[in-house]
């Protein structure tokens, strides 16, 4: 093929290409398209916005949970992707990885325990300071999944107690990403004394928890 | 001169005898059984031999034949003679009541470890190792987890949330 004006040439350019990226990209639309969350239920008036402490703490609480990654296989993988820009949980407030158990609220168990892993699994739930919240990623760590054998924890809680089970083998980003939403319902709606009642101080115990 | 097979079974049938039995060659590798009792014996042969020189313990690991009334347990070494690159496997069998074998952690110092995941899954109780405990299972473990005396599936097992698997227990 011969390219004599400088036209053909783009031409040739192209048709050559049979995916054209960003030839005529497209602006991003960023005006008045900044996500807000809902502001909570109040008496507002003029210079004025009165509201209970339970729900501006759980609003905070909830769009700034800073989760501990425990990945321990493939489950692991699917939250890189959860992590990475194309889901980012950036967007929910969890931008920060915390990999110290002392600075995070929220204890993500992606894969596998081994019963022999699970006195670990439970030093490292007992070093995050309350309140603390555990969401089980995946078959392997809500059940034991396939691995119903004798070297296999059958379930995280049998260790650590667990607010939100997410099901799949692997579950996709966008399960991991709708439990961390239920994670957040939990969060905004826990009421303040909650970590305080007898209810709870039970649950621990059941634990073997002080 | 190459070691060949030939001359491995020669040497060790004049040192031993009729004791080592089952003489195979599966796949080319020489395969034979010897009494429990002659296990360090065999092997200490086969080590100091300056024709054998089989100075390097590849392999050490346990088979449970429940069928096998008397010698359920084999216990298979798998020497390496590194000079001429030269393999050859032993196989001892003892009874599951008592399985007792002698440690080969004097002379192979590699057997230390593979005793313990030996005795961890098979409960091969290996007489004069240095530190015969778990290795890989949780120390509580009560049961030898490879021997065949296990179901894959025990449903009187208390660690296993069988509600969630629609499979029986206290949901149904």
């Amino acid at each position: 093929m011969k390219l004599r004006r400088s036209s053909d040439y783009l031409n040739f350019l192209y048709m050559s290409r049979p995916v054209r990226f960003n030839v005529h990209p497209i602006k991003a639309d960023i005006k008045d398209n900044i996500s807000l969350s809902d502001m909570p239920e109040g008496h507002t008036g003029e210079g004025f916005f009165a509201t209970s402490m339970n729900s501006v703490v759980g609003l905070a609480r909830k769009n700034s949970l800073w989760p501990l990654p425990f990945a321990t296989s493939c489950c692991g993988i699917e939250f890189m992707a959860t992590m990475a820009s194309h889901y980012d949980l950036a967007r929910f407030g969890a931008e920060r990885l915390g990999f110290s158990p002392r600075q995070c609220d929220l204890l993500m168990v992606m894969g596998t325990i081994a019963k022999k892993m699970g006195p670990i699994l439970k030093q490292v739930y007992l070093q995050m300071a309350e309140p603390r919240w555990v969401m089980a990623v995946g078959a392997c760590a809500a059940s034991g999944g396939i691995f119903d054998c004798y070297s296999v924890l059958q379930g995280i809680d049998q260790v650590i107690p667990v607010d939100v089970y997410v099901p799949g083998c692997p579950p996709r980003p966008e399960a991991i990403l709708d439990g961390f939403m239920r994670i957040q319902d939990l969060v905004g709606a826990e009421s303040l004394r909650r970590r305080n009642g007898e209810q709870y101080k039970e649950l621990m115990q059941s634990y073997g928890i002080q | 001169m190459d070691l060949t097979n030939e001359t491995i079974k020669e040497r060790l049938t004049g040192k031993f005898g009729d004791q080592l039995s089952q003489f195979e060659e599966p796949y080319g590798m020489l395969t034979f059984e010897a009494p429990a009792a002659l296990n360090l014996k065999v092997m200490q042969f086969l080590f100091d031999d300056t024709e054998l020189r089989f100075q390097f313990l590849t392999d050490l690991c346990a088979v449970h034949y429940p069928d096998q009334q008397g010698k359920e347990l084999a216990v298979v070494y798998h020497l390496h003679n590194l000079a001429d690159n030269v393999r050859i496997r032993m196989k001892i069998f003892v009874p599951v009541e008592k399985p007792d074998v002698f440690t080969a952690t004097q002379l192979y110092s590699s057997a230390n470890w593979m005793e313990r995941e030996t005795y961890d899954f098979y409960g091969v109780n290996f007489i004069g190792h240095p530190n015969l405990i778990r290795i890989l299972n949780v120390d509580e473990m009560e049961y030898f987890p490879m021997r065949k005396e296990f179901p894959l599936e025990d449903q009187t097992r208390i660690d296993k949330d069988d509600a969630m698997f629609g499979r029986g227990g206290s949901g149904n």
